[in-house]
């Protein structure tokens, strides 16, 4: 099957700056996949390769099997939310929506009339005759998606589209797009540096840092079987286990990575674990987040609010199932 | 000036201020007053009478209709220069990065920033090492270096506010570059535009000083006055062309001032 998007080997230098490096990339049509990292990591340059804004300094990249180096924005069957919206604020509503198709010659009644229903299906019904300026952050963002999919893109981009938001809206317009994308079928990529923003919307997640992709895969892959420390501390802060810790449990010599939410706590009599003083609680309303310090080897573990808790300075035993102990990739 | 809606200022101050607006206005109204004296020699006041002759006499001399059509055409041509020029310049330096971006930004304003007697004397040995001859040209090029400013000054405030990835938002859409130009670009910077080139409109046509430096033979409508003045004929002719010329300049900038208005200042208005 074609891919949606390949990336063979594709480099983007800035100057010394290596952006992206050696990337090799399978989007496959139809899926939702998201492009993790912290900033500077080189998500956002892939995202304006895709979308033509950026050409590759080595390698070559296709969109559904058509090679895409070379190939300016406007010749490209994809479409980009921008972070800050970049909707036009000389145009109505309506016109902006109705942009990419006045640019193609689409006739007046006919793409005013699509982009009226682009704005239904972003639930913006009736405000096409309002300027951008009049709307909200969330409305806007709703017409910045309308703007892209009335050209009926084969790839949606999305640039950090929630990072302007605030928390309800943002858990809300995350619903949104993923039914919105179940329904359209259209394969989305989207930027962020929000691991739970990505773990809840992706099919799949590729983890990027200092222009490489750390590792692909679903967010529980991702989440449970993170390959190296990296990927193991930015989702969702793993504790990263030494080699020689590591192999006085599993018997192996690696990196290991342990949930916070696997260990278990129990008081300092109860027999076997590893030993360790807690140092610090952290309420975080469900949940009690625990700074651990075994031995000089900081751990983090959470558990359920309400559960008994040991006094700060206290002696206590980690216990944690050998399973949910995972042996990285990444070299000791 | 609302900070304190309601509350009356101080006798005081609104007299002074008074004062400081007549002292500004009353000799442009005194202009106005000798447009229609019926002396011809010298100005008088009061004047001794009071006559509308000298606008049939200034209508019927072919010297002002000289003046009046060079100047018109050196300010529009100026401008045109300067819209074109000036705008390339702004999207330059506000859109892209590049070696020397901050000195060229200097280098544009610096005509407006020289004095004139600067501009005018490096430009006229610059023509003259050139060989090249004093014509209408020559003077439009002189007007062009500060026109330029003007115009270039407006749309760089203007190319800040906008966002630049509106302008890769509409290539995204499907907008070639022309398409992009016309229906983004071109709109969001058509109000600063406008206002630059009327401006640089209404500097060309009274500049004095540059255009004793690289005009020719040909007089423009301040040089002729100037000229006017020193000969004591049918005085009064000045003062109906005076008429004309603060119209012709007030208008064009009121109406930038009021596309303008919302934020963007009319930079460099000060030559």
């Amino acid at each position: 099957m074609t891919s949606a998007v390949s990336f063979k080997q594709v480099s983007r230098h800035f100057g010394s700056v290596r952006a992206v490096d050696a990337v090799d990339l399978d989007i496959a049509p139809g899926e939702f996949f998201a492009m993790l990292g912290p900033s500077g990591s080189g998500k956002t340059t892939c995202l304006r390769l895709i979308a033509g804004f950026e050409q590759p300094t080595a390698g070559s990249i296709s969109i559904f099997g058509e090679r895409a180096e070379g190939v300016p924005p406007y010749r490209r069957n994809v479409n980009t939310v921008f972070q800050d919206y970049a909707l036009f604020p000389h145009l109505n509503v309506l016109d902006n929506v109705a942009y990419g198709l006045m640019v193609r010659g689409v006739g007046r009644t006919e793409r005013l009339k699509a982009a009226e229903e682009a704005l239904s299906l972003v639930r913006l019904p009736g405000y096409g005759a309002r300027r951008p300026g009049q709307l909200s952050g969330g409305q806007r963002q709703r017409v910045a998606l309308a703007r892209a999919l009335v050209n009926q893109p084969k790839v949606l981009l999305l640039d950090e589209p929630l990072g302007a938001l605030d928390l309800k809206l943002r858990e809300n317009m995350q619903e949104e797009l993923k039914s919105l994308q179940k329904v359209l079928g259209i394969t989305f990529v989207f930027v962020t540096h929000d691991q739970g923003e990505a773990l809840s919307m992706a099919d799949r997640v590729a983890v990027f840092n200092d222009g490489r992709i750390m590792q692909v895969g679903t967010p529980e892959d991702i989440y449970r079987r993170p390959n190296t420390r990296f990927v193991a501390d930015f989702v969702g802060s793993s504790n990263v286990l030494p080699p020689d810790f590591v192999q006085r449990y599993s018997g192996q010599h690696r990196w290991g990575s342990l949930r916070p939410e696997s260990i278990r706590i129990s008081g300092a009599a109860s027999g076997d674990g590893v030993a360790a003083r807690l140092v610090g609680t952290n309420y975080l309303g469900a949940t009690t987040r625990l700074a651990l310090d075994a031995d000089g080897l900081r751990l983090h573990a959470m558990v359920p609010a309400g559960a008994a808790l040991p006094a700060e300075g206290e002696a206590v035993v980690l216990t944690f199932n050998r399973d949910s102990l995972h042996l990285m990739d990444e070299p000791a | 000036m609302r900070s304190d809606r309601g509350q009356s200022a101080p006798l005081g101050l609104k007299i002074a201020a008074a004062c400081g607006l007549l002292f500004l206005h009353l000799p442009i109204l005194l202009i106005f007053v000798y447009a229609f004296t019926t002396e011809e020699k010298s100005f008088v006041w009061p004047p001794p009478g009071l006559t509308t002759q000298w606008f049939a006499v200034t209508w019927n001399r072919p010297d002002v209709w000289d003046a009046l059509s060079l100047s018109v055409r050196v300010a529009a041509i100026s401008t045109a220069i300067a819209l074109v020029l000036g705008t390339l310049c702004a999207a330059a330096v506000s859109q892209t990065r590049f070696f020397g971006r901050e000195a060229i930004s200097l280098l544009v304003i610096l005509p407006i920033a020289l004095p004139g007697i600067i501009t005018g004397i490096a430009l006229r040995s610059a023509f003259a090492l050139a060989d090249i001859p004093f014509s209408f040209w020559t003077i439009v090029l002189g007007h062009a270096t500060f026109c330029v400013v003007v115009v270039y000054n407006n749309a760089v405030a203007r190319f800040r506010r906008t966002s630049g990835s509106m302008i890769e938002a509409s290539m995204d859409l499907g907008a070639d570059g022309f398409q992009t130009f016309r229906h983004v670009v071109l709109p969001n910077i058509a109000t600063a535009l406008l206002a630059g080139g009327m401006l640089a409109f209404a500097l060309s046509f009274d500049e004095v000083i540059v255009t004793t430096f690289t005009a020719g033979q040909q007089q423009t409508v301040p040089i002729w006055m100037l000229e006017e003045l020193i000969r004591p004929r049918q005085r009064p002719v000045t003062n109906v062309v005076a008429m004309v010329v603060v119209l012709v300049t007030l208008l064009p900038i009121l109406l930038a001032y009021y596309l303008t208005r919302d934020g963007d200042q009319i930079a460099g208005s000060g030559k």
